[in-house]
């Protein structure tokens, strides 16, 4: 592509960057994450890992939006509290299991072995009722009073999160190992592993999925055009609540890592990640699958870099930050130079 | 008995009555045609045949089941498919999976056989198979809705206005390929505003007129009466 002419038609865009250039250079080696990269390269190569890893969760949670965004124009606002239930079922799991800090190793596998296909098969259908209950009906209704029923939705599974676990923050036994496998040159621990070893397969096979079987065509086809997808003999209802089935079980699975590699469950989570997970959706362009994982890397490295070189309390305020510059510049997603590649 | 039997449906768009009291049969084999004017409610007899749109009252059957009130997947399963009005491809999956998603519901060994036959059939479609849909010309996208339409192997094809903006060659083309596909078996039903080709292929024709069937012969009478002369053959 031509430079110059990306240029011009970017040049809002460019102005803002500018500006942003301008700021840190004015300001120098006291804005931090300026300042720490440069300063300690080391350091900042682990911080960068460290929100791979993060950013990987929130692409699973960030897949949910887009994926059912693609196929009903409808932002699932309750994908963030079906999420945090996945967290709250795990919690729940370890105590039936009884694990404990102590628990070996083997146990501990064994009983996330059960725990992890539950939860994303108890969320996969909770997510599909909502879709069944309260989108289905107004299916033919204007898009907001969908809107305003799936935050509606948000605020009931809030309300059952906290009534599970209660109002506070609920600590899980640390399960996951904290031994090194590898110093050089990014620090790797098992918790990274444990990310990346049901993640990774999750995201992948999603993508799969979605581009090669059968049903996963089938969904593509909704997506593009609902009535020629019944003409060829699409069932629509089911293609939509096999879509809805698949982000709920992305959201528990992540909610399940999350309470795992954080250590803790909380009704807000659904919240901050489901805010993070949205706007990695949009970054990626809304309904673009693969915009959507990268976008929740990104979003993964930068709330890491905000952590540590900023204050971990800044993390919304950068999210939200970065979700309204991508609405007023480019609202079709970082990724939408071509609508072709769009699922 | 008809393959294909609509009696008295009467279909609705909210308090739009868009349908008032439709009765038309189509026999196996046969290629009947369905002509109207704008807004005559053409598209929406397909709409309401397919399981779109549902008929208020009346019924609607084919091959001895009755079929409205049938869902859309469930229509095809009973081997009527549609290539719609506006061509409806899926434009972001190349040619080939526009036909699988034809054939979506199709299970059974003869596929590769099916694909030979669209190919062959329109073999511009064998040189794009891997482009996708939204970048065909208008004629291929045409070609594809048929050909898509064709992949479910149907006992009745319902075709709305295959002729609209393509090129008079074109036109001719695909109305020989009509011929071909209903001379190896399949029924059609064929939507159009060129009525002229139209009652030159069909054997019997049904004029449409906001939402009433006012007229139903075969076709070289109806193409020589002069009220239809008049309102469709220009003159
Ligand atoms: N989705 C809809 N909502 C409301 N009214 C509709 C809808 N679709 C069609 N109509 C109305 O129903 C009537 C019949 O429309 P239909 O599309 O069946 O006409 P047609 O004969 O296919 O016309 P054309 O030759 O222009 O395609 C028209 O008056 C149209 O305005
Ligand atoms: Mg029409």
């Amino acid at each position: 592509m031509n430079v110059a002419a990306w240029l011009a038609r970017n040049s809002r865009l460019l102005i803002v960057l500018i500006a942003i250039a301008a700021v840190l250079a004015l300001f120098g080696t006291s804005v931090p994450i300026w300042g720490g990269c440069t300063a300690a390269l080391d350091r900042c190569a682990d911080v960068v890992a460290i929100g791979v890893f993060q950013g990987m969760i929130v692409a699973l949670v960030a897949l949910g939006y887009t994926l059912v965004y693609g196929i009903l124009q409808l932002i699932n606002f309750a994908n963030g509290s079906v999420f945090m239930l996945g967290s709250v079922a795990a919690l729940l799991g370890v105590e039936i299991f009884g694990l404990t800090s102590d628990s070996p190793a083997a146990s501990v596998i064994l009983a996330f072995a059960v725990i992890l296909p539950v939860t994303m098969a108890i969320t996969a259908g909770l997510n599909a009722g909502i879709e069944r209950v309260a989108y289905r009906p107004l299916r033919r209704a204007p898009t907001l009073a969908t809107l305003i029923s799936a935050i509606g939705m948000d605020f009931i599974l809030q309300n059952v999160g906290q009534i599970i676990i209660g109002p506070s923050p609920v600590s899980l036994p640390s399960l996951l190992p904290n031994d090194v496998i590898l110093a050089e040159p990014v620090v790797i621990k098992v918790s990274h592993l444990f990310v990346t070893g049901i993640t990774l397969p999750l995201l992948l096979g999603l993508m799969w999925f979605v581009r090669t079987t059968r049903q996963g065509k089938a969904m593509r086809a909704t997506a593009q055009d609902r009535e020629a997808a019944g003409l060829m003999g699409i069932d629509v209802n089911r293609t939509i609540s096999l879509t809805f089935l698949l982000a709920g079980a992305l959201a528990g699975g992540a909610g399940v890592i999350v309470a795992l590699y954080n250590g803790s469950a909380w009704w807000q989570y659904g919240f901050s990640y489901g805010l993070l997970a949205f706007t990695a959706a949009v970054f990626g362009g809304i309904g673009n699958l693969l915009g959507a994982a990268v976008g929740g890397i990104f979003l993964g490295i930068l709330i890491s870099l905000n952590a540590f070189y900023v204050d971990p309390r800044w993390q919304e305020v950068v999210v939200f930050g970065i979700l309204v510059l991508v609405l007023i510049f480019r609202p079709t997603g970082l990724f939408a130079e071509k609508q072709s590649e769009r699922a | 008995m008809a393959l294909l039997e609509l009696r008295d449906v009467h279909a609705f768009y909210g308090n739009i009555h868009a349908l008032k009291g439709v009765s038309l049969t189509v026999d196996r084999d046969e290629i009947v045609t369905l002509i109207g004017s704008n807004g005559a409610g053409k598209s929406t007899t397909l709409k309401t045949i397919s399981g779109l749109l549902r008929p208020r009252t009346g019924e609607i059957w084919f091959d001895g089941d009755r079929i409205d009130g049938l869902r859309p997947d469930e229509v095809v399963a009973r081997k009527i498919t549609q290539a719609p009005e506006g061509r409806r491809i899926f434009p972001r999956m190349s040619v080939t999976e526009n036909l699988e998603m034809g054939a979506f519901q199709r299970r059974d060994k003869g596929l590769a056989d099916d694909y030979e036959r669209v190919f062959t059939l329109f073999p511009r479609l064998s040189e794009r198979r891997g482009q996708a849909g939204g970048t065909l010309s208008g004629g291929e996208q045409q070609m594809l809705a048929i050909a898509r339409a064709l992949m479910a192997r149907p006992a009745l094809l319902l075709l709305d206005e295959p002729s609209m903006g393509l090129a008079p060659i074109l036109v001719e083309q695909i109305f020989d390929i009509v011929k071909d596909i209903n001379t190896q078996g399949t029924t059609v039903l064929l939507v159009e505003q060129n009525a002229l080709m139209a009652l030159g292929l069909a054997s019997r024709g049904y004029i449409l007129q906001t939402g009433e069937i006012v007229l139903a012969d075969v076709s070289e009478r109806l193409a020589d009466n002069p009220d239809v002369k008049k309102a469709y053959l220009g003159g």
